[in-house]
């Protein structure tokens, strides 16, 4: 078995950063829904805020270095293969087949992935930065357009929540079906992962 | 020593890093600047007046109080004009009222569900009027020497006006043992800049009684601590009512909606802690939609019981030898009382919550009633109504005469000089009291009269409390208890959900869930089938 690069230093930091300030942004965001006491709400009302801005700011970041180290291909979504994949989830992972697609530095999510992901991007990204900020500063129907109200950025921005919440828990669960349980997860810790043998010959990055 | 390095390099990419980055988001989600410390000084120390005692026109020998008013005069000449077109002087003034246009209204002929109205009752009613002698429509409001000067700018606390003698002080003939005449030189030799004691004197005992109709002004106040009221605390800031309610040549800033309509000459907390006083975006932001008052007035009437509820249905029960008798509640306020009917008295009352503009419609004499209970006054705003907050509001309700076939709230001769007299107060007799009071006020009655449920709009503006005391996020973002649950036309984070929406929500997590458990047992089950 022999390990390759699969997540560069600034992906890891992004992941784990983002990670961290989702589950702030998730804890904090249901308690001002009041589902639950936990920070207190004007702590969670700032916490809400700051890490929203963080979040922002770190996408801001992550957009430039996709954009500037090419990794942004890893997010166009594709139906190559994307049938395997699906194949894969709902019947080969029981009879343990090899994985459909194989990671590399330049291809690192398979075809369902890229597709979930690029939903994730494309829309509740934006509609959640989105309602947000008008959560934040449209706080009064008047001017300059009348949306009467918080209340249709308010439910927008909570349907958008439920969707990030399912999207972890698949996301979390995930990380199990890689070659092993724990594979994955230390992927997006060490950087490496173990190639999976009957692979070996295809996965030299072809950068 | 590569594996060394890459171990540094993913502790620092993927802990230290994003920790880093936590504890920057949460240090400065949570720094709080400090509000700016106001500087003040209160007007009674800015104000440095001329010794009136070295004024010889102020050591005649008055007998009248008028010659006080007339040598008052003789200095301050042209007051007597700007007095007599203010408010205090005439109870009315030309106001707006949406909906309704041009209208004259005040005291003068206004109803309302504590004692009715002030006109016919004058013996009683217009000791609070800054003239002397209101006895009756004769009282003549172009004589500049009926304007009571003293009852506002007496300095000794020794100048009273007579209970009953419709704006007078004691005379030789009047004065016994509750009221002397007063030593009018003393008195117009130390006068001043009015302090709380005599704007007091007649605010804060407003519906026949300590606290009885504001609740948020109230006897406790002419020495409350800053508990009581934050601004006017004597152990604090120790600021009077003219420290607001600032006065340019008689006009006093300031409005009292059971008697104003219009959203000028008001006082605003901005005055003094301009339109950011938290020092914080959040909060400051809030002042867009909701009043100060709302949140640094968590309860009010903090001492003394004020009056929530007044049914003069129950009036006029007698005891088994015929006399007029009273009720106390267990914190010895009036629950009863023969001549005034039932009551319910409160401290410590949490307000109710209302969308307000600054403007407010009245129930007129001439209106026609349509809706029950009915609006003594109507606070106009709405959520859409950029101009309207929330605001605390006292409410008070109760049961008043009103005449079933003309449809419109009665006005009461409750007040007379003696027994016999048809004042119901005197001789508990709805039929002549309401009679008489019908005649002062030159309406007409059928002749029959019920009771009708009625409230009164009070927004609250005083008793502010210190910031310790002031609401809490959660007093209104919260699914149960909000304070302001009744105000649902807007969308309020913490109380509000779309349910479908928190529904399916769930439903999706659920799912999900339950998904990834199926999938976890066909894992670690199906390889054994497929071997």
């Amino acid at each position: 078995m022999q390990k390759f690069k699969l997540y560069t230093r600034f992906e890891r930091f992004w992941h784990w950063t983002q990670m961290a300030l989702v589950m702030l942004l998730i804890l904090t965001g249901f308690e001002i829904h009041g589902n639950f006491s936990l920070f207190g709400f004007e702590n969670s009302v700032r916490l809400h805020n700051s890490s929203a801005w963080a979040f922002m700011g770190l996408a801001v970041v992550s957009i430039l270095f996709m954009l500037f180290s090419h990794q942004y291909v890893n997010f166009i979504p594709t139906t190559k293969k994307l049938k395997e994949q699906i194949q894969y989830y709902t019947l080969g992972i029981f009879r343990k087949d090899p994985h459909p697609t194989k990671k590399s530095l330049y291809n690192k999510l398979n075809p369902l992935q890229r597709l979930i992901y690029a939903g994730l991007l494309i829309l509740i990204f934006p509609v959640q930065i989105i309602t947000g900020l008008v959560y934040m500063y449209y706080h009064y129907p008047q001017n300059p357009l009348d949306a009467a109200g918080l209340k249709s950025a308010a439910v927008t921005h909570t349907i958008g929540a439920f969707m990030v919440v399912a999207f972890i828990l698949v996301h979390m669960y995930m990380t199990t079906t890689g070659h092993s349980v724990s594979s994955n997860i230390k992927a997006m810790i060490t950087g490496f992962e173990k190639e999976e043998e009957e692979h070996k010959a295809e996965t030299k990055p072809n950068a | 020593m590569k594996t060394v390095l890459e171990k540094i390099t993913t502790f620092f990419v993927v802990l230290i890093l994003p920790a880093l980055v936590i504890y920057l988001t949460v240090y400065f989600g949570l720094k709080r600047e400090t509000p700016e410390i106001l500087e003040y000084t209160n007007k009674s120390e800015q104000i440095i007046s001329v010794d009136h005692s070295e004024f010889e026109i102020l050591q005649q020998d008055f007998v009248d109080p008028r010659d006080v008013t007339a040598a008052c005069l003789s200095c301050h000449n042209k007051r007597d004009d700007e007095l007599m077109q203010s408010s205090h002087w005439l109870w009315e003034r030309e106001a707006y009222i949406p909906g309704r246009g041009e209208v004259k209204i005040g005291k003068i002929n206004l109803i309302n569900n504590f004692c009715t109205g002030a006109p016919g009752n004058n013996g009683s009613c217009m000791r609070c009027h800054i003239g002397y002698g209101w006895e009756d429509k004769s009282f003549d409001f172009d004589n500049p020497n009926n304007i009571d000067c003293l009852v506002c700018h007496d300095k000794t606390d020794t100048y009273f006006k007579q209970k009953g003698q419709a704006g007078m002080p004691a005379t030789e003939e009047t004065a016994n043992a509750e009221y002397a005449v007063p030593d009018y030189n003393y008195v117009s030799q130390n006068v001043g800049i009015p302090d709380r004691d005599n704007c007091g004197i007649c605010h804060f005992y407003g519906g026949g009684g300590n606290n009885v109709k504001h609740g948020d002004l109230e006897e406790a106040m002419f020495r409350g601590d800053r508990n009581l009221d934050v601004h006017m605390g004597i152990d604090g800031k120790d600021m009077t009512c003219v420290d607001c309610h600032e006065t340019q040549n008689h006009n006093i800033k300031g409005r009292a909606y059971s008697v104003s309509s219009e959203n000028t000459n008001r006082i605003n907390c901005e005055q003094c802690h301009t339109d950011k006083p938290h020092n914080d975006r959040v909060i400051d932001y809030h002042s867009h939609k909701v009043a100060c008052q709302t949140c640094h007035i968590p309860v009010y009437a903090k001492k003394n019981a004020t009056s929530l509820w007044w049914d003069w249905s129950l009036a006029g029960q007698k005891d088994e030898n015929g006399n007029a008798f009273k009720e106390y509640d267990a914190d010895h306020n009036y629950s009863y009382l023969s001549i005034k009917g039932r009551f319910v008295f409160d401290n410590m009352v949490e307000p109710e919550y209302y969308w307000f503009n600054g403007t407010v419609d009245h129930y007129l004499i001439d209106d026609t009633i349509t809706e029950f209970p009915v609006k003594i006054n109507t606070l106009f705003g709405d959520y859409n109504d950029s101009t309207a907050k929330i605001w605390p509001v006292k409410v008070h309700r109760g049961r008043q005469p009103y005449d079933p076939v003309n449809k419109g709230l009665l006005s009461v001769n409750l007040w007379g000089p003696e027994k016999g007299d048809g004042a119901f107060w005197n001789d508990l007799d709805w039929d002549v009291a309401i009679q008489q009071g019908m005649d002062y006020w030159g309406r007409d009655y059928s002749g029959q009269y019920d009771f009708v449920e009625t409230e009164a709009f009070w927004p609250l503006n005083h008793q502010v409390s210190p910031k310790e005391e002031v609401l809490g996020c959660t007093d209104c973002h919260s699914r149960n208890n909000s304070r302001i649950a009744s105000l649902n036309d807007f969308y309020l984070p913490g109380r509000d959900y779309d349910k479908a929406v928190d529904y399916s929500g769930f439903a999706l997590i659920f799912l999900s869930l339950f998904g990834i458990s199926i999938h976890t047992i066909l894992r670690i089950v199906a390889p054994f089938k497929f071997k």
